[in-house]
């Protein structure tokens, strides 16, 4: 068939003379073909870093949590700054294939299955440190509102910490759920694809006996709506709820009705600026460029430079809130912010989120490849440092100078963190290497997208 | 029972639609049709209904939203009332965040749980399709073949008339 692109408001979504069986084609080669060669160095270094990790969380399970750098005063900083910047990029995903489905943006169908496979690696990667937090992770699962021998000794329902496990669990089980039902058409593609019959049977039993019939597609779409229209709410709640761990609490500096809106565009600020990472990397490794084509990059860069605006203005709100509200406290803790003994995380966190990111303005550097990679990682070291800005300044220097500290991150903390990159890097490549990274039907769906044909097939 | 099956694959979706439309229009029974993308009004030809997972989904959260509520009162009030820094012991709005959680989870997981049932998709199943293409760029419909009423030599002109490049005959169990 030949689709020449003929003038239209909308820029086609996929470059090129593309037809169906060439989108199977395209898709599923990276995963037929032997892996290249970067493909193996990369995960060896991946999974090098998991090792280490592994090795440092069973070193510091069995010796206590004695060996990160936490005292009596400074009792939250690396675990839980780690945590929320995991969970922060876990938001990403399902922004991506949920808000973005119920919004009609069909940009999404090229990068969504990436996205929500990075958010589902996240969120794993995030869970480890609070459960090492707790001392003993053996006994994790008193977490959860079971009857027991204990009384039935109940858990505290009126506990953020509490809410986290709710949040978190949820959103990990619904992404899941979610991510699997975009797979299962591609997953049948594979099973007719192949040409091994290990891989027809394995992919025949995921694939559920998948036929692409009218029917079910139907029925299929309305499912897709109504897990965006669930997902939506819950990607909003996920980071309230997180930010309710500190909002809650009375220490200056954390206690703010601003945290809510303030962690969820964080949080969408660094999933963003992941997925941009990702996506740069691996079309240029899978040679996919006519899928994830430039313009998608744009789009992802437009949410980048919003949130970071949003990102910004909290920031100011936080600093007039603390001299406006006349509490000396929360006064101080802001000075103490920006020129105490952590005043080079706080300007780092200034300089990667709030300066930087005005570069974006200039079309010239949007259109740079190399300078958005470079953006995108400064963007999440700058959200990274937001975290234990947030965390660590605001309880070192509290109501009683008396009980002043500083604090310093041991190696077992900062293995632990390269760990979780080892773990998140792992699960990335191999989820590259095993499963379509772009959701076939989907892009099929809009393949001549702003080709002049007038056939918007829209998904979902 | 037994049923004869003519399958017929369309080089698009549009010829896909326009035929499944047309052979409608002139009273044939048209069992299915097989795609690998949602092709939009197709389910409208096939006479298929609105689908009822919404409602499903609405009375599994409705349950979910609940009894987690419940729940919730239920241990911190009723149970073993424990004073958490002088709050009420039903402190309604701390059960809230719990609440929503509990909400979307039993409404997602039911949803695809009918889902799964009422396209009776399941591991192991055997794949019924025309031809292996139609997860790839293969646009199928099924035709009911009534001998009584249609001569088969008929129905197939009529498919190569509407532009079917493959058409193929199946006796089908039901």
């Amino acid at each position: 068939m030949s689709h020449s692109p003929v003038s239209s408001h909308r820029k086609p979504l996929v470059i090129g003379d593309k037809s169906y069986g060439d989108v199977t084609h395209d898709v599923l080669r990276p995963i037929e073909a032997r892996p290249t060669k970067g493909w193996y160095v990369c995960l060896m270094v991946a999974a090098t870093c998991l090792v280490f990790g592994v090795a440092t969380v069973w070193y510091q399970i069995a010796t206590g949590i004695g060996t990160w750098g936490l005292n009596k005063t400074v009792g939250w900083a690396w675990d839980i700054t780690n945590f929320v910047f995991w969970v922060g990029i876990g938001h990403a995903g399902t922004l991506i294939s949920a808000i973005l489905l119920l919004f009609r943006q069909k940009w999404r169908t090229s990068i969504n299955r990436a996205a929500e496979a990075m958010t589902i690696f996240a969120v794993i990667c995030a869970a480890i440190f609070p459960v090492i937090h707790m001392g003993r992770p053996w006994l994790a699962f008193w977490m959860f509102p079971y009857p027991n021998t204990r009384g039935p000794l109940w858990v505290n329902f009126r506990s953020p910490l509490l809410w986290d496990v709710f949040a978190i669990s949820t959103y990990f089980t619904i992404s899941l759920v979610f991510w699997y039902i975009g797979l299962i058409p591609d997953l049948a593609t594979m099973r007719d694809h192949s040409s091994s019959a290990f891989k027809r049977k394995l992919f025949g039993v995921f694939s559920l006996g998948w036929n692409g019939s009218a029917r079910t597609w139907a029925r299929y779409e309305t499912l897709c709506l109504i897990l965006a229209g669930l997902a939506t709410p819950l990607v909003v709640s996920v980071h309230s709820i997180v930010s309710m761990d500190f909002a809650t609490a009375v220490i200056p500096g954390w206690h703010a009705t601003l945290f809510p809106p303030y962690f969820v565009a964080g949080a969408v600020f660094s999933g963003f600026a992941m997925v941009l990472t990702l996506m740069i990397l691996t079309r240029k490794v899978m040679k996919l460029d006519s899928y994830i084509t430039d313009s998608h990059l744009q789009m992802m860069c437009k949410v980048l430079q919003l949130t970071g605006l949003m990102v910004a203005l909290a920031y100011s709100t936080e600093f007039f809130m603390a001299w406006y509200s006349g509490n000396a406290y929360e006064r101080f803790v802001f000075i103490n912010r920006a020129t105490g003994p952590f005043a080079w995380a706080f300007w780092t966190m200034v300089t990667c989120n709030v300066v930087l990111p005005q570069l974006l303005w200039i079309k010239r550097l949007r259109l740079n490849v190399m300078f958005l990679l470079g953006m995108s990682i400064i963007v999440n070291i700058g959200m990274w440092f937001e975290r234990f800005v947030i965390i660590t300044t605001s309880i070192h220097r509290d109501y009683l100078p008396s009980s002043w500290a500083d604090y310093s991150p041991t190696w077992v903390e900062k293995a632990t963190f390269l760990g979780t990159f080892g773990l998140f890097f792992t699960c990335f490549l191999l989820f590259l290497r095993f499963l379509p990274m772009i959701a076939i039907s989907e892009v099929k769906g809009v393949l001549h997208y702003g080709k002049g044909l007038g056939k918007e097939v829209t998904h979902g | 029972m037994v049923r004869d099956v003519t399958y017929a694959s369309f080089s698009d979706d549009q010829a896909l639609l326009h035929a499944a439309k047309e052979l409608k229009s002139r009273g044939h029974s048209l069992i299915d049709a097989y795609t690998p993308f949602p092709v939009h009004g197709l389910d409208e030809v096939l006479g298929e209904s609105r689908s009822r997972l919404p409602i499903v989904c609405f009375v599994a959260a409705s349950i979910g939203c609940v009894s987690s509520m419940w729940f919730q009162v239920w241990t911190s009030a009723q149970d073993w009332p424990i004073n958490v820094g002088g709050k009420s012991f039903a402190s309604i709005p701390a059960f809230i965040p719990v609440t929503f959680e509990v909400t979307v989870l039993l409404g997602g997981l039911v949803s695809v749980a009918g889902f799964f049932c009422r396209s009776r998709l399941y591991p192991g199943k055997k794949v019924i399709t025309p031809h292996r293409n139609v997860t790839s760029d293969g646009f199928w419909i099924a035709v009911e073949h009534e001998a009584a009423k249609v001569d088969s030599a008929v129905l197939s002109s009529t498919l190569k008339d509407l532009g079917a490049s493959h058409i193929q005959h199946e006796e089908q169990e039901l």
